[in-house]
C-alpha cells in the first residue's frame, strides 16, 4: 500500500533519514523501532508529505505521490496521529473533531463512530482540548485520524507519556483497528513488546538507516533487542 | 465638560477605524506571522472605491452603500494577489516579507499617483450623515455627528460578524485551526495554503472598509494609508498579538486617549504622550493587553 525507497530528508542543511526504504502492505500493522532520534518521526512526517524528501520517493497504491501536499494525502486515505498528543489546544475537543468531519459527506456519521469508540471523548465534548488530559486528548488524536476514515493509519508513540491505565485502552485500540482489515497501520513505537505483538513486519532504524527488519514472529523479540541495545 | 465628552466620541470613532484596520493586521499576522506593509494601501484603496463609485452613482448615500462590499472585494483581491504573488513565496523569510510588502505599498502609492493625481480629492457624504444628534441640548450641548456613528455601527458590525465566523463556522474553526498549529491542521487534511488565502481575504477586506469610514472623515489621497496604518500597528502590538478582545480594548483606548490629549494639548504633545503611554505599557506588559498562553507544540 505504501512504498517508501530511498527517501533522504530531514531539517535544516542537515539529514535526519540517510536513504531509508521499507514498504506498508495491505492490512496489518509495520512497526518502526529505534531509540530517540533514530529518524522515527521524521519518517512518518516524510511518508505523510509534511516533509520534503531530498531523494527518493513515496508511493501510494503504486502511485508517485513524493510532491502531492499532506492534505491531499489526507483525502487519498492516509492519516497521522503525531507524538506527543497533539491537538489544536485552543478550540474545544468537539471543535477539534468537527474541524475534521467539516466537508465531508460522511463526516456526521464518522464523528459519531469516533465518539463510540472513545466514549471519554462525550464527556469532554466542551472542554477545550489544550486543558485534557494526555491520555484524552491522545484519544482525541486518534478519534480526529480515523474520522478521515483512513485506510492507512501513522501512529507516532501512541503510548509514549500517557498514563498506565490508559496506554492499555489505546493497545486495545489499535489492536482492534488493525483487526477489522481495510486499514494498515504504520507505528513507530518504543515498547518492543507491544509493538511487535501488534506487528505483522518490523524495521529497526538507527541514525536514519534500517538496519534490520523481518517478521513480527516470536524469534523478533529477541532480535529487535539485541539491535537495539548496542 | 461636555466637549471632552465630544472629543472623547470622536476618539470612539477613530478607535473604531483603527479597529477595523487592526483586525486585518492581526489576522494576516496571526495566520502567516506576516507584518503586511501594504496593509495601509488596502484601506487607500477602500477610499478610492468610494470616490469612483461616485461618478457612476449619482447618489452620494447609495454609492456609500454600495462601496462597502466592494471595497471589501477590491482590497480582499489585492490582498489576496499579494499573498498568492508575493508573501506565500516567502513565509519563512519574515525580515524579506516586510521589505517586499514595504515595496509594494510605495507601488500601490505611486500606482494612485498616477490614477488619480497626486492632491487630495474628496467625497460627497450623504444627506443622511451630515447631521448630527443631540444627547444634551442648550448652552453646552453634546453632540454626536452621524458620520461617526455610522463608522462606529460599520466597525461594530464587522467585529460582531469576524467574531461569529471565528467562532461558529466551519471557515472559521480551520483559520483558528491553521493558527494554533499549522502542521497538525495540514495532517488532518486542511488545505491549509487555501485557508491562508482566504484568511488574506478577509483581513484585506476589512481594510478596504476602514477605507471607506475614512473617506466620511476626511480627504482621500495616496499617502492616507500610511498615515493611520502607524497606529493600527501600535493597537495590534499593544492590544496582544492575534487577539480579538485585546485589539478592540487597545484601538478604543488609543483612539480616546489621543483624541482627548489632542483637545486639552496639541496634536505634537498628544501624539508624544500617546508614544511614551504605549513604551510605558509595554514595559509592564510585553505581550499586550490580551494574550492567551499556547501550549509551544513541535
Amino acid at each position: 500500500m505504501l512504498e517508501i525507497t530511498g527517501v533522504v530528508a530531514g531539517y535544516g542543511r542537515g539529514d535526519v533519514l540517510h536513504g531509508v526504504s521499507l514498504s506498508v502492505p495491505e492490512d496489518g500493522v509495520s512497526a518502526v523501532l529505534g531509540h530517540n532520534g533514530a529518524g522515527k518521526s521524521t519518517l512518518l512526517r516524510t511518508a505523510l508529505g509534511l516533509l520534503r524528501p531530498r531523494e527518493g520517493r513515496v508511493l501510494l497504491d503504486g502511485e508517485d505521490i513524493t510532491r502531492l501536499p499532506a492534505h491531499r494525502r489526507v483525502r487519498r486515505g492516509m492519516a497521522y496521529v503525531p507524538q506527543g498528543q497533539q491537538s489544536f489546544p485552543q478550540l474545544t475537543a468537539m471543535e477539534n473533531l468537527r474541524l475534521v468531519a467539516d466537508g465531508r459527506k460522511d463526516g456526521h456519521a464518522a464523528l459519531a463512530e469516533a465518539l463510540d469508540l472513545f466514549p471519554a471523548l462525550r464527556g469532554a465534548a466542551g472542554r477545550r482540548a489544550g486543558l485534557l488530559s494526555g491520555g484524552q486528548r491522545q484519544q482525541l488524536a486518534l478519534a480526529r485520524a480515523l474520522i478521515t476514515r483512513p485506510r492507512l493509519l501513522l501512529l507516532d508513540e501512541p503510548t509514549e507519556g500517557i498514563q498506565p491505565s490508559v496506554v492499555a485502552e489505546i493497545q486495545r485500540t489499535v489492536l482492534e483497528l488493525s483487526g477489522r482489515g481495510g486499514l494498515s497501520v504504520l507505528l513507530v513505537e518504543q515498547h518492543v513488546g507491544f509493538a511487535l505483538r501488534a506487528a505483522g513486519r518490523y524495521y529497526v532504524l538507527e541514525a536514519g538507516r534500517v538496519t534490520s527488519s523481518g517478521a513480527g514472529d516470536a524469534d523478533a523479540e529477541q532480535a529487535v533487542r539485541r539491535a537495539l541495545s548496542v | 465638560m461636555t466637549v471632552i465628552l465630544t472629543q472623547a466620541f470622536t476618539g470612539v470613532s477613530i478607535g473604531a477605524v483603527l479597529l477595523l484596520i487592526a483586525l486585518g493586521l492581526s489576522l494576516t499576522f496571526g495566520q502567516m506571522g506576516v507584518i503586511n506593509m501594504a496593509h495601509g494601501e488596502f484601506i487607500m484603496a477602500g477610499a478610492y472605491t468610494v470616490y469612483m463609485l461616485q461618478g457612476p452613482i449619482h447618489s452620494a448615500g447609495f454609492s456609500l452603500l454600495v462601496a462597502l462590499p466592494v471595497a471589501f472585494a477590491v482590497a480582499g483581491a489585492m490582498g489576496v494577489l499579494l499573498e498568492w504573488l508575493l508573501i506565500r513565496r516567502l513565509y519563512t523569510r519574515p525580515l524579506d516579507t516586510l521589505l517586499v510588502t514595504w515595496g509594494v505599498s510605495l507601488m500601490l502609492q505611486q500606482l494612485a499617483r498616477d490614477l488619480f493625481g497626486a492632491p487630495n480629492v474628496h467625497t460627497e457624504a450623504p444627506d443622511w450623515l451630515s447631521g448630527r444628534v443631540t444627547l444634551i441640548g442648550g448652552d453646552d450641548p453634546l453632540t454626536l455627528a452621524h458620520a461617526r456613528l455610522f463608522i462606529l455601527g460599520l466597525a461594530l458590525a464587522a467585529v460582531v460578524a469576524l467574531t461569529l465566523t471565528l467562532r461558529l463556522t466551519p471557515l472559521g474553526r480551520r483559520i483558528r485551526a491553521v493558527v494554533q498549529h499549522r502542521d497538525l491542521a495540514e495532517a488532518s487534511g486542511i488545505p491549509t495554503a487555501r485557508v491562508d488565502r482566504v484568511t488574506f481575504l478577509i483581513g484585506s477586506g476589512l481594510a478596504g472598509l476602514a477605507g471607506v469610514a475614512l473617506t466620511l472623515v476626511g480627504p482621500i489621497g495616496p499617502t492616507m494609508g500610511t498615515n493611520v496604518i502607524i497606529d493600527a500597528f501600535l493597537v495590534v502590538v499593544v492590544g496582544g498579538i492575534g487577539q480579538l478582545k485585546g485589539a478592540v480594548i487597545a484601538a478604543f483606548a488609543l483612539g480616546v486617549l489621543q483624541s482627548v490629549l489632542e483637545y486639552s494639548t496639541t496634536v505634537s504633545v498628544a501624539r508624544v504622550v500617546v508614544l511614551v503611554a504605549i513604551v510605558a505599557f509595554l514595559q509592564w506588559r510585553p505581550q499586550g493587553i490580551h494574550t492567551v498562553r499556547t501550549r509551544s507544540l513541535a
